[in-house]
């Protein structure tokens, strides 16, 4: 049985346009050309109940039926050196490298993996060093004539994360090959030996040039476009082609770690450049834990990591555009797509304020980074004990299933490659099937609960990015009185987090309507548009670990992890951070008796109940998922008020293990009254203010009985207050 | 290690009563061991139609797709958190519950 799965994906670029600007949607079809339908909508409210998604329609000139196509999605990282001649009319060649495979064999279809060459499997032609489809080392030679292509074997598989030095000599003419392979010494004793195999093959003429490559090889040539195949897994140190015994490239993958560009230093200039944002700034093989940094020891840093399932920029052709009207109002878009036999796709955009135009007093700051991050997440759909720290059952859809059909769909920063490495890259240029207002109630999803409010109250808004944000920096903010998060701003650069507080500095004001915010710190790699870095270092609720020695981004070179480690805790700006999470009931908050506090009077205008947020569409109270808690220790301000707390959480919620240095029993929401939300409101000197609630689901509570209930009075009380111009005081 | 009472039938029943918690201390280790002994743990709940219909499906090894169980189809979440509570019962302790 398999669940009803969109036939039609796509994904628009830029990811958000002012009025005046073209967006552009690439689309394709699945299983061959069909037809589908396309219309652009504004969505206000997410799939929370019978009826689906609120949205409104926004006539276009892409309204209506068209024929798709598919269109190619390869993914797999690998170098290329696109110059042919080069490596054309060689007889006479060693091909070495130092290599750390991942992956042996691949599992479940066994398949060859290219260390390095220029074989083309469509003109059976080329030659390359690879691991064959049980693991060996191998070499594969072709003249692109009728003969079988020519194959050496030493027969002996790798093991998976050691080292090899492996090298190719090669006389095409003589029809002789040498391949070795060298288990390099490692802490960690193995009775390996290195292997050599001498092999004889037909005599051969010289192949025909072709690009080299590193870690895949060419499948050909469709519409102009390259098709590569044979990818290889694993980290690749030192690659080398030496012709005639003088070496004609010298690869030093050490060289321009923050890009796509891949150094030759030989005289031959045969430089390369990545493709699929291969991991870089990873351990070599002479790492030796004397350095951390990448940048005080490239020479440790000299090799690339490579996946089969590394996906950057798809690449696909745009099948639809809209030139935004001017007097289009700001919000989440989304270009909705559907064909026969499948259900809808959502293709999220967002349309920004006019760039001098007059904005709305209040901003939606829409959490793409993190959306990026949580984007085609498949780690519930794996092998695993998940529903433990659910604490139910995990819940997916067709369209989710779809990742587990297409995994060339990339993953998210929640997952593994197919080779248990964790992935520290995704893209927006890509399908993503994870944000949309149906589904996971998570993350976008759960955000339209707050934009719903927003529409039901009459309160206009201007919606803007996280991405703006790091591009444009505190002036994105500077035109409203009040920002708003989503309920789940879980990854933040530096640019973002400094605009956040020079805007609070200049007098904004905060709602932070969340929990586990400002938690990881990421970045943006300027030379890989479209880009996001996460390192999961050190500490931290974790999906995967990062690989020791790791910890720096490659593309900024900034210490990767939570900004709890780094000296930028949540706390400082929202005077809460993250500390429990649990998925199978929320909770309730409850007034503290701070909450009586003049300060805080305008708060709880019209609002006499003690218990706060016993309802709600997530989990059923306003208090669950993930939760954050005040902690002066880690930063929250002395005058901050914590003016209610959540309680009574179940035993799914756990406190997470940044809050413990010793594990101990009686961590869970059922005995530890650390196992909490709470909510908080601070002045900030510059006549500022923040609010926190402190919980994902909060803003799940807030459309309860038609938007007329405690959640709802109180955020709205604050919102009121927050829009008042009056300056804050401190206290 | 903790092990299951076949005979604590009124675990399961707290489990139907309120599945998605709180549960006390003895129902909690019942689900710990149900949700993390290696045969049961690679269930998912599957979406047929959005707030009306659900299957269950067994997580594969390899990247591969889930497999879907096309019978029964659950109405409600409940409804199927109780269906794998009562697989996993007989899964673990080679006995049916003999409640409903």
């Amino acid at each position: 049985m398999i669940p009803p799965m969109p036939r039609v994906l796509g994904y628009a670029d830029p990811l958000s346009v002012a009025p005046g600007e073209t967006i552009r949607f690439m689309v394709g079809t699945l299983d061959g050309p069909r037809r589908y339908r396309a219309e652009v909508v504004r969505v206000v409210c997410g799939d929370t109940g019978p009826g689906g998604p609120k949205t409104v329609r926004v006539p276009t000139p892409v309204d209506g039926e068209h024929q798709g196509m598919p269109q190619p999605l390869d993914a797999g990282s690998y170098v290329i050196v696109e110059r042919p001649d080069a490596f054309a009319g060689r007889t006479q060649f060693t091909l070495e490298a130092i290599i750390q495979p991942t992956r042996v064999p691949v599992r479940p279809t066994p398949r060859p993996q290219v260390i390095m060459g220029t074989w083309a499997e469509d003109a059976r032609a080329g030659f390359a060093l690879m691991l064959d489809e049980a693991g060996a080392l191998a070499f594969l030679a072709g003249a692109g004539d009728s003969r079988e292509p020519a194959r050496a074997t030493t027969g002996v598989p790798l093991t998976a994360r050691r080292w090899y030095q492996v090298r190719a000599v090669v006389d095409l003419g003589a029809g002789t090959v040498r391949i070795s392979q060298t288990p390099l010494v490692e802490h960690t004793p193995s009775g390996e030996r290195p292997t050599t195999v001498d092999a004889g093959i037909p005599p051969m003429a010289p192949p025909p040039g072709g690009a080299f490559f590193l870690a895949a090889a060419q499948r050909g040539m469709e519409d102009g476009r390259l098709r590569t195949m044979w990818h290889f897994n694993g980290k690749i140190d030192r690659p080398r082609f030496v012709g005639d015994e003088t070496p004609l490239a010298v690869w030093d993958l050490a060289a321009d770690i923050a890009g796509d560009r891949v150094t030759d230093r030989s005289t031959h200039a045969l430089h390369g450049r990545t493709v699929n944002a291969p991991k870089r700034a990873v351990t070599g093989h002479n790492w030796d834990g004397s350095e951390m940094d990448w940048r005080h020891a490239p020479e440790q840093y000299g090799a690339i990591h490579f996946h089969d399932d590394d996906l950057h920029d798809a690449g696909w052709r745009p099948s639809l555009s809209w030139t935004v009207p001017a007097d289009t109002r700001s919000g989440v878009y989304a270009l909705r797509l559907e064909a026969e036999g499948g259900p809808e796709f959502w293709v999220v955009f967002y349309v920004r304020p006019p760039r001098n135009g007059p904005r709305a007093r209040a901003a939606f700051l829409a959490s793409t980074a993190t959306y990026l991050a949580y984007s085609n997440y498949r780690a519930r759909m794996r092998p695993g004990p998940s529903e433990l720290f659910i604490g139910a059952l995990p819940r997916v859809d067709g369209t989710d299933i779809l990742l587990m059909h297409h995994p060339e769909l990339g993953g998210s920063t929640y997952d593994t490659h197919s080779d248990g490495s964790g992935v520290c890259h995704v893209s927006r240029l890509r399908p993503i099937v994870n944000t949309r207002p149906t589904g996971w109630l998570w993350n976008l999803f759960l955000d339209f609960c707050l934009l719903d409010w927003l529409e039901a109250t009459g309160q206009p808004y201007d919606v803007v990015t996280d991405d703006e944000l790091h591009a444009e920096g505190a002036d994105l903010l500077a035109p409203y009185t009040v920002v708003l998060t989503g309920c789940h701003p879980e990854y933040y650069s530096r640019e973002m987090l400094d605009a956040l507080e020079l805007y609070l500095g200049g007098g904004g004001r905060l709602m932070y309507m969340g929990g586990n915010g400002f938690y990881w710190r990421v970045s943006y790699p300027a030379a890989q548009r479209g880009l996001l870095e996460v390192r999961r270092a050190e500490d931290g609720t974790r999906a995967w670990v990062e690989a020791v020695g790791e910890y720096y981004h490659s593309s900024t070179g900034e210490y990767g992890g939570l900004w709890r480690r780094q000296g930028r805790p949540p706390n400082m700006l929202a005077g809460v951070g993250f500390v429990a999470q649990g998925f199978d009931r929320s909770s309730y908050y409850r007034r503290t008796a701070a909450s009586r506090d003049p300060r805080v009077a305008f708060m709880f205008e019209g609002v006499a109940d003690e218990v706060l947020g016993d309802f709600g569409v997530s989990g059923g109270g306003a208090a669950g998922l993930e939760l954050d808690a005040f902690n002066a220790g880690l930063g929250s301000p002395a005058h901050a008020l914590v003016v209610a707390a959540s309680e009574e959480h179940s035993n799914a919620f756990q406190l997470v293990n940044e809050e413990m240095n010793v594990s101990f029993a009686g961590s869970d929401g059922r005995f530890s009254p650390a196992v909490r939300a709470d909510m908080v409101f601070f002045e900030h000197p510059g006549g500022g203010a923040v609010f926190s609630t402190g919980s994902i689901a909060y803003v799940g509570s807030l459309g309860h009985t038609g938007h007329d209930n405690n959640i709802a009075r109180l955020t709205g009380n604050v919102l009121r207050r927050f829009l008042d111009p009056t300056p804050f005081v401190m206290p | 290690m903790f092990t299951i009472d076949p005979r604590r039938t009124d675990l399961a029943l707290e489990f139907k009563r309120s599945p998605f918690g709180p549960h006390s201390p003895e129902l909690q280790a019942v689900l710990n061991v149900l949700r993390g002994s290696r045969h049961c743990q690679n269930l998912l709940l599957v979406c047929l139609k959005p707030h009306a219909e659900w299957v269950l499906a067994e997580k594969q090894p390899d990247g591969l797709p889930p497999r879907l169980f096309s019978d029964p189809v659950f109405t409600s979440l409940e409804a199927a958190e109780w269906h794998a509570f009562r697989m996993r019962w007989e899964a673990v302790t080679g006995e049916k519950l003999s409640v409903s």
